[in-house]
């Protein structure tokens, strides 16, 4: 088990049963949906953009622990920050999931996300974590068709 | 009943063929001789597509290292002996099958090239805006985008035949759906994401009393029972090599003889000629005017040698040892927290499609790969059956005659283990 507790954070966990911004975002101005049609994930990202920065953030959708953990811990640390340091966090985030096991992280940088770095060991995995963060990057976009992760 | 046709199962596994061995089926399948992880393999996804028997790997390999040529065309000594291989797996098959003659058997890719091929050769000609296609709720991708595509070049419509909560087609529902348009059923006979087992033979029956014709998807059942065309009476039948233990990338359609002569070839090229000119080409006959370039030569005699190690088995034999297991596993699943089997039919094949409350699909096949044990999550391939049951993905563990009860214990442990880590 102890290779599963690598990827299955204790904060991932309590994020899968209990996932924050959980909800419709009323007031939304933006939204953009994303599919996993591998293993049939969806997932709405809701979003309230004034200014470039992120008012509120929320999700909706099913998916499996990493999926919802993602989603849930991204729309936690994007609330307040500047398109320009979403867009800086996705591009770590995407790094930490994918990048050779050698390569360590700022935990100053990528705070709680640090939890999702076990998701290297899992390559199969990696789309379930990166979907919600490429749903979000579609919502700053505005782009009108739906996410896939194929 | 349920006693009865167990005890049923074990006379028949006694009288035939003394007591059913698994540890000696089990030793002609190499590759589950290794560990995953350090733990034994628990190959539990053979719905996916099926291992191999050491005889399948050792004919491929010695067609290409004593036998290698191309079939039906040259006079000399290697391409007369790959031809008779070739055609000799033509026979196999339509023994397998029974159909009443081997050039009933048109060699594809696999099942879904054969579907796309009655589509496109068998129905596209027949059918006029308006007319119906008639396929069920429980059908693999395969058997809905196929007729999808042609109702788009014809007009035509499609007409889907309702499921219960058990996972079983309601059949007075199909009754009311034949009609004065309806031109063709095509209906699976072991559904990959449920196991059930459909009625086919009053399938085919109700449709051909309106004169309609019947396509049976035989991919998951072929692996499982004993199939005998004559007696279904079913106009088309196709299955995939890979998943009754032959390679990948060879399938079969079974036609009734009268239909595939008056069908149109599917595609064009060499083999499926008797001469051509610029002016005029002349096809060639029943199967050869269907398989047009050099085939599947390995597949195709590979999926022979299969044919002869399953029906050496016998399809009895492993229904009633595969009822046995299957049996076993619903009652080792039924302890675990919150499961959920999807797929109840009285009739079914060896496939658990699952749930588990609060833990998703992908989850579960994580905790059970580290576990040794594969299995299959996801909508497998059959996203609308999943959505008629509201989910949008099930676990999935399939069995073969190579599993064995173990396995099943070591699954339902695994299980626990998932239970314990989100629970």
């Amino acid at each position: 088990m102890s290779d599963l507790r690598e990827l299955y954070q204790e904060v991932i966990l309590d994020h899968n049963r209990r996932p924050r911004n959980f909800q419709k975002l009323e007031g939304a101005n933006r939204t953009a949906e994303g599919y996993n049609p591998l293993c049939g994930d969806e997932i709405t990202v809701y979003l309230r953009l004034e200014d470039a920065l992120i008012k509120d953030v929320s999700f909706q959708g099913s998916g499996c622990a990493i999926s919802k953990a993602s989603a849930s811990m991204m729309t936690a640390a994007m609330k307040g920050k500047t398109v320009a340091e979403a867009e800086g966090l996705f591009e770590t985030f995407h790094k930490m999931v994918t990048a050779d096991l050698s390569i360590t992280f700022d935990p100053l940088e990528v705070g709680k996300l640090a939890a999702f770095a076990g998701v290297r060991e899992f390559p199969v995995r990696v789309k379930c974590a990166t979907l919600p963060w490429h749903t979000l990057h579609a919502a700053i976009e505005g782009k009108p068709e739906p996410v896939s992760t194929e | 009943m349920k006693a009865t046709k167990e005890m049923a199962a074990r006379d028949r596994l006694g009288e035939r063929h003394g007591p059913f061995d698994v540890e000696r089926i089990r030793a002609d399948f190499p590759v589950l001789r290794q560990q995953v992880y350090g733990k034994p393999l628990v190959y539990l996804d053979s719905a996916a597509t099926s291992q191999k028997p050491q005889v399948v790997i050792d004919t491929v390999a010695q067609y290409y290292l004593a036998e290698n040529a191309n079939v039906h065309r040259g006079i000399h000594f290697l391409s007369e002996q790959a031809t008779r291989a070739f055609e000799g797996a033509r026979g196999k098959v339509a023994r397998f099958l029974n159909a009443s003659e081997a050039r009933e058997i048109i060699f594809v890719r696999g099942a879904t090239e054969g579907i796309n091929l009655v589509a496109q050769s068998y129905a596209k000609g027949r059918l006029r805006a308006g007319d119906e296609i008639v396929i069920s709720a429980m059908e693999h991708h395969s058997n809905i985008v196929p007729w999808q595509i042609l109702c788009e070049q014809t007009g035509a419509v499609l007409r889907v035949i309702p499921i219960n909560d058990d996972g079983e087609l309601l059949v007075d529902d199909y009754g009311a759906l034949l009609g004065p348009r309806t031109k063709l059923v095509s209906v699976v006979h072991v559904s990959n994401a449920l196991g059930t087992i459909n009625p086919v033979k009053q399938i085919v029956e109700m449709a051909h009393s309106r004169e309609v014709a019947v396509l049976i998807d035989g991919a998951q059942a072929a692996p499982h029972l004993a199939v005998d065309v004559q007696a279904l009476d079913c106009d088309f039948y196709v299955l995939s090599g890979h998943k009754v233990f032959g390679p990948t990338g060879v399938g079969v359609v079974y036609g009734k003889a009268h239909h595939l002569e008056a069908m149109p070839p599917y595609q064009g090229g060499g083999d499926m000629i008797l001469s051509v000119t610029f002016e005029k080409t002349l096809y060639n006959v029943v199967p050869f005017k269907f398989e047009a370039g050099t085939p599947h030569i390995e597949g195709v005699i590979g999926l022979g040698a299969a044919i002869d190690y399953v029906t050496g088995i016998g399809l009895d034999t492993i229904d009633a040892y595969e009822h046995e297991l299957l049996v076993h596993a619903a009652d080792a699943l039924s302890g675990i927290k919150g499961i959920r089997v999807i797929g109840t039919a009285k009739e079914k094949a060896s496939i658990l499609s699952f749930v588990l409350d609060g833990v998703h699909a992908h989850d579960i096949g994580t905790v059970l790969d580290q576990e040794g044990i594969a299995i299959r999550t996801g909508h497998h391939c059959a996203q609308p059956v999943l959505q008629r049951f509201g989910l949008p993905a099930t676990a999935r563990a399939s069995l073969a005659f190579y599993n064995t009860r173990e396995e099943i214990d070591a699954l339902a442990r695994a299980l626990h283990k998932v239970v314990e880590l989100f629970g």
